[in-house]
C-alpha cells in the first residue's frame, strides 16, 4: 500500500498537516527576524553587535529556505490559494517579499568595505525585514480568519474585488492584534536564541531585559486575537461544499479536535515556562523548549482552520467562493508524487539538526568574533 | 483585461528573471569550482591552496547573498503576476518547485553556514563534504526549475480535466525526464559552469596583468580554464540537442531563432548577419541586408541530417499541404472548438445534462492540445519578436565559440610551460571575457523565453490568458520598484565584488 491507494481527502489533510508544520517551523526561525529588530538594543559597542549579527546571521538562511519552500507547497498541494491570494492580496505579498529582499544581502553586504550603502542602511534593513515581514506575515495568516474580497469564476480564475490589492487587510484592527504578536513573539524567540547562542554575560542580562518587556506585549495581543476568534463567526463547509456561517466556529473546531487543541494549549505553555526559566533561573537552555512549542501551537491553529470542515481563506464577497482544503488542491495523482518526495522531509530535518549540531557545540564567543581570520558578518 | 497590463508582466517578470540568471551562474559553476580547489587542500595539505580556495569562497557568498535575494521573487512571481496560469498547471508546475525546496534549497542553506563558518568548528573533510554539498544543492536545485521549465516549452504527461478547468499530471516520470527538460538542465547548468570558469581566468589574468599575486593567479587560472573547456564542450553538445529539440517541439522558435520565411531543405545558419526590419509575413522584401551562411547547418542542427526540410515561418503560418504542415489558421478553428466545448460542458453540467457533458467531452480531447489557439485573434500571432530571437541566439551561438578557444589557448600556454605572463593581448581578453559570459547566458534565456512567444504554455495558454487580473498601473509600480531596488543592489555587489578582488587573496575576507 503506498500514497496512492489513500482517499483524496486523506492526501489533502496530509498536505495541509505538512504545511501547518511548515508555518510552524517558519514561524520558529523567525526568531532570526526578531533578533535583527534587537541589534542595537542588546548591544553596547560594535564587537558586541558583530557577535549578535553573526549569531542570528548563521541562521537567517534556514528561516528563508522555508518561506520559499512554504510557497512551493502552496503552489503544488493548494494551487487555488496560490493563484487567488498571491495575484489578488498582491501588495501584501509583495510587500513581505520585498521586506525578505533586503534581509537576504544584508548579512553579508554590512561589513563588507565599498558596500554603496553603508553599514547603516543593511542594518535598517535587516531592521524593516524584522518589524515589517513579521508584522505583515501576522497580518496576512490573520486574513485566514477575517476573510478576503475575491471571486473564484467558473475556470477557477479568481478576481481579487479591492483595489487596495491586499492592503485592505490593515484596515482591520483585529488583523493587527495577529500581526503584533508575531512581532514580539519573534522578539522573545529572537532573545532566548541568542542567550542560548551566544556565551557573553553583557548581551545575555539585556536578553533576559529585553524578554520582560516582550513577554507581556505578547501575551496581550495574542490572548485578544484568540478571544477575537472564539467569539466571532467563523465560516464552515457543509458535505456538498456549501459555505456557510457558522457561530463560533473557531471556538468550536478546538472542542471538535481535542489533539489541535491540546498542541496548541501545550505549545503556549511550553513557551510560558520557557520564559520563566529564563527571567527567573537564568537558564540559558530555553529557545529549544520555546522553539517546539511555537511549531505547536503555530501548527494547530493553522490546523484548525483546514480540517472539521472548515474554510481557510473565506471570501467575504462571495462566500461560496472561499477555499477549503478540498476545492482548493491538487489532483490525487499530483498529491501522491509529492508525498512520495515528502518521505525525504525526516531525512532533511536530520542533517540540518546535523549541521546545526557541528556548528554550535561550541557557543559562540568574544574571542571568536574577534580571531584574526574569523569570517565576520 | 487592460491594455498593456500583459507587456508590463511580460516586463516584469524579464527583468526579474534577467536580474537573478546574473547571479545563478556563479553559483552553480564557482561552487564546483571552489569545492575542486578545497579538495585540492585537503589532500595535498597547503596552504596556499587553502588561501586560493577561501578568496573563491569570499566571491562566492557575495554573488549567492544577491542570487538569494533575487531568486525568493521567483518562487511567488507566478501566483503574484500570473494567476490564471497558476490555477491552469500549479498541478504539473508546482511540485517539482516544492521538490526543489525539500531537496534542494534546504541542502544548500543548511550547509552553506558550515562551509563560511565552519573552518574551525568541524573537521576538514566534514567541511569539504559541506562546500561539495552547496555546489550539489545548488545544482540540483536548478534541475527542478529546469524541469518546470521544460515543461512550459513542451507539455506532457497531463490531462485537462474540464471540471476543475486545469491540467493534471498522469505522469510524473514523463515530465521528469522529458528531452526538453533534459538538454534544457544541462545547457543551462554548462553554461553556469562557463561563466563561473571564464570569472576565474578573468580575474586571475587582472592579477597577472598587474603582475601582482602571481602565484596563485596561475593556479586559480589552470583549475578556471580547465574546468571552462570541458564546460564549454559540454556547452556545445547540449546546445545541440536543445536546437535539436526545438526543431521538434517549437519549430515556429526555430524559424525565428534564423529569420526563416520560406521553408527550405538544405537550410543553412546566417553567420553574420542584419535583418531588414521591414520584413514582414505578407510582403516580399529580402529578408536580410546582407548575410554570411553556412550552407546545410540549420538542418543539419535541428534534424541531424543535412538536406532535412526545415518549416519557415509563412509554412508555419499559412499551412503547407505538401510537407504536411497545418497552418494556424485551422489550429485556430480547432482550438476554438476545444474552447466552446468546454464552455458547453459547463452549461450541460449546470443541467445536469449527461449526455452533453459528454459529448462536449469527447470534443474538448479531440481538440484539447489546440485550445490555446482558440484564444488568438489572428494566425500572425503566433510568431514571436524574430529580431530579438535573431540577434540573440547569434550573439549567444558566437561568444559561445570565442570561449571555447580562448580556454584553449590560456591551457595551451600552461601544458606547453609557455609564460602565459607575458602575452598580455591574451590576458586582457580573458579580462574582457567576463561580461561577455553573462550576455550569452542572457541572451541565451531571451532565444528560449522570447522565442516561444505568444505562449505561456505551449499551444495550451497564450500569456494574455495566464495573467492575474489587475489593473495595469499597479505592475507598472511593482516593475519600477524592483528595477530600482535590484539596480541598487547589484551597483552594492559589484563595488564589493571588485573590492575584494583589489584587495586580493592575501586581504580578502
Amino acid at each position: 500500500m503506498g500514497f496512492g491507494d489513500l482517499e483524496l481527502l486523506t492526501l489533502q489533510q496530509y498536505w495541509w498537516i505538512i504545511f501547518s508544520l511548515l508555518g510552524g517551523l517558519f514561524v520558529f526561525m523567525m526568531f532570526v527576524q526578531g533578533g535583527q529588530t534587537m541589534i542595537d538594543f542588546l548591544s553596547h559597542n560594535e564587537t558586541e553587535k558583530t557577535m549578535i549579527i553573526n549569531s542570528i546571521g548563521r541562521k537567517w538562511e534556514l528561516g528563508f529556505t522555508t518561506l520559499v519552500l512554504f510557497g512551493g507547497t502552496l503552489f503544488s498541494a493548494f494551487p487555488l490559494f496560490y493563484s487567488a491570494s498571491f495575484g489578488g492580496a498582491y501588495w501584501l505579498w509583495l510587500a513581505i517579499l520585498f521586506s525578505f529582499i533586503i534581509q537576504a544581502v544584508s548579512y553579508e553586504y554590512r561589513s563588507k568595505p565599498n558596500n554603496f550603502l553603508g553599514k547603516r542602511t543593511y542594518e535598517i534593513f535587516l531592521r524593516i525585514n524584522g518589524d515589517v515581514g513579521s508584522f505583515l506575515l501576522g497580518v496576512a495568516i490573520a486574513t485566514f480568519f477575517s476573510g478576503s474580497e475575491f471571486i473564484v469564476d467558473e475556470n477557477n480564475f479568481s478576481h481579487w474585488q479591492n483595489d487596495l490589492r491586499g492592503l485592505e487587510a490593515l484596515l482591520n484592527p483585529y488583523n493587527w492584534l495577529l500581526g503584533l504578536a508575531l512581532i514580539f513573539l519573534t522578539k522573545i524567540s529572537g532573545a532566548l536564541y541568542l542567550i542560548n547562542n551566544i556565551d557573553y554575560e553583557p548581551i545575555r542580562q539585556k536578553a533576559i531585559l529585553s524578554i520582560k518587556g516582550h513577554m507581556p506585549m505578547f501575551l496581550i495581543t495574542y490572548l485578544g486575537f484568540m478571544i477575537w476568534i472564539f467569539t466571532k463567526d467563523g465560516f464552515g463547509v457543509d458535505e456538498n461544499g456549501v459555505v456557510f456561517i457558522e457561530q463560533y466556529k473557531y471556538f468550536n473546531n478546538f472542542i471538535d479536535m481535542p489533539i489541535v487543541s491540546a498542541l496548541f494549549i501545550i505549545g503556549v505553555g511550553m513557551v510560558i515556562v520557557a520564559v520563566f526559566k529564563t527571567i527567573h533561573y537564568e537558564k540559558t537552555c530555553c529557545i529549544k523548549t520555546a522553539g517546539v512549542g511555537i511549531v505547536m501551537t503555530v501548527a494547530a491553529l493553522i490546523v484548525s482552520v483546514g480540517f472539521n470542515n472548515t474554510v481557510y481563506y473565506p471570501s467575504t464577497t462571495d462566500m461560496q467562493s472561499s477555499l477549503t482544503i478540498m476545492n482548493s488542491s491538487g489532483s490525487h495523482y499530483t498529491l501522491t508524487v509529492m508525498s512520495y518526495a515528502s518521505i525525504m522531509i525526516p531525512f532533511v530535518l536530520g542533517y540540518i539538526g546535523y549541521a546545526w549540531y557541528s556548528m554550535d557545540r561550541e557557543k559562540l564567543t568574544k574571542e571568536e568574533i574577534e580571531a584574526p581570520d574569523a569570517h565576520n558578518y | 483585461m487592460e491594455e498593456h497590463l500583459v507587456d508590463w508582466s511580460r516586463a516584469q517578470f524579464a527583468l526579474t528573471a534577467l536580474y537573478h540568471f546574473l547571479f545563478v551562474p556563479l553559483t552553480l559553476g564557482l561552487g564546483f569550482i571552489v569545492a575542486i580547489m578545497e579538495t585540492i587542500y585537503v589532500k595535498t595539505g597547503s596552504l596556499e591552496w587553502k588561501k586560493i580556495t577561501k578568496f573563491w569562497m569570499t566571491l562566492f557568498a557575495i554573488n549567492f547573498a544577491i542570487g538569494v535575494a533575487t531568486g525568493i521573487i521567483m518562487e511567488f512571481e507566478f501566483g503574484t503576476n500570473w494567476a490564471n496560469y497558476s490555477w491552469f498547471v500549479g498541478d504539473i508546475f508546482g511540485a517539482p518547485l516544492a521538490i526543489e525546496g525539500i531537496l534542494a534549497f534546504f541542502m544548500e542553506s543548511a550547509f552553506f553556514a558550515v562551509m563560511f563558518f565552519g573552518w574551525n568548528k568541524v573537521g576538514k573533510k566534514f567541511h569539504l563534504l559541506s562546500t561539495w554539498l552547496v555546489a550539489v544543492g545548488s545544482n540540483l536545485s536548478a534541475m527542478w526549475i529546469l524541469v518546470a521549465n521544460g515543461w512550459m516549452q513542451f507539455p506532457i504527461g497531463v490531462e485537462f480535466n474540464p471540471d476543475t478547468v486545469r491540467n493534471e499530471m498522469v505522469d510524473f516520470w514523463a515530465i521528469f525526464f522529458s528531452p526538453v527538460a533534459v538538454s534544457k538542465f544541462l545547457h543551462t547548468i554548462g553554461s553556469g559552469y562557463v561563466i563561473s570558469a571564464l570569472f576565474v581566468v578573468g580575474i586571475s589574468a587582472w592579477y597577472l596583468l598587474k603582475e601582482r599575486d602571481t602565484i596563485f593567479a596561475k593556479r586559480s587560472m589552470v583549475v578556471g580554464a580547465t574546468f571552462g573547456l570541458v564546460a564549454s564542450l559540454f556547452l556545445f553538445l547540449s546546445g545541440d540537442e536543445s536546437a535539436h529539440q526545438v526543431a521538434q517541439k517549437q519549430p515556429v522558435k526555430l524559424a525565428a531563432m534564423e529569420g526563416l520565411y520560406e521553408g527550405k531543405e538544405g537550410a543553412g545558419i546566417v553567420a553574420v548577419g542584419i535583418l531588414n526590419e521591414e520584413k514582414t509575413l505578407e510582403n516580399d522584401e529580402e529578408v536580410y541586408h546582407f548575410e554570411f551562411e553556412i550552407p546545410y547547418a540549420l538542418s543539419l542542427l535541428g534534424y541531424h541530417d543535412p538536406f532535412a526540410f526545415v518549416p519557415g515561418l509563412k509554412d508555419l503560418v499559412y499551412g503547407n499541404e505538401e510537407r504536411g504542415i497545418e497552418s494556424a489558421i485551422s489550429k485556430m478553428e480547432k482550438g476554438k472548438i476545444a474552447v466552446q466545448a468546454l464552455r458547453d460542458y459547463k452549461e450541460a453540467k449546470r443541467n445536469a445534462d449527461e449526455v452533453g457533458m459528454a459529448e462536449a467531452k469527447a470534443k474538448l480531447d479531440a481538440n484539447m492540445q489546440y485550445f490555446g489557439y482558440g484564444h488568438l485573434e489572428k494566425p500572425e500571432d503566433i510568431v514571436p519578436p524574430i529580431s530579438l530571437t535573431f540577434y540573440s541566439f547569434h550573439i549567444m551561438v558566437t561568444l559561445g565559440g570565442w570561449f571555447l578557444t580562448l580556454f584553449g589557448i590560456v591551457l595551451f600556454f600552461f601544458i606547453f610551460n609557455k609564460d602565459i605572463v607575458k602575452q598580455k593581448l591574451i590576458l586582457l581578453s580573458a579580462v574582457l571575457s567576463i561580461p561577455l559570459g553573462y550576455i550569452a547566458a542572457e541572451a541565451g534565456w531571451i532565444v528560449a523565453e522570447v522565442g516561444r512567444q505568444p505562449w505561456a504554455i505551449q499551444d495550451l495558454m497564450p500569456v494574455g490568458v495566464a495573467v492575474t487580473d489587475i489593473s495595469t498601473t499597479n505592475v507598472m509600480i511593482s516593475f519600477f520598484m524592483f528595477a530600482v531596488l535590484f539596480t541598487i543592489l547589484l551597483i552594492a555587489e559589484v563595488k564589493i565584488m571588485t573590492k575584494q578582488i583589489a584587495m586580493g587573496p592575501e586581504e580578502a575576507h
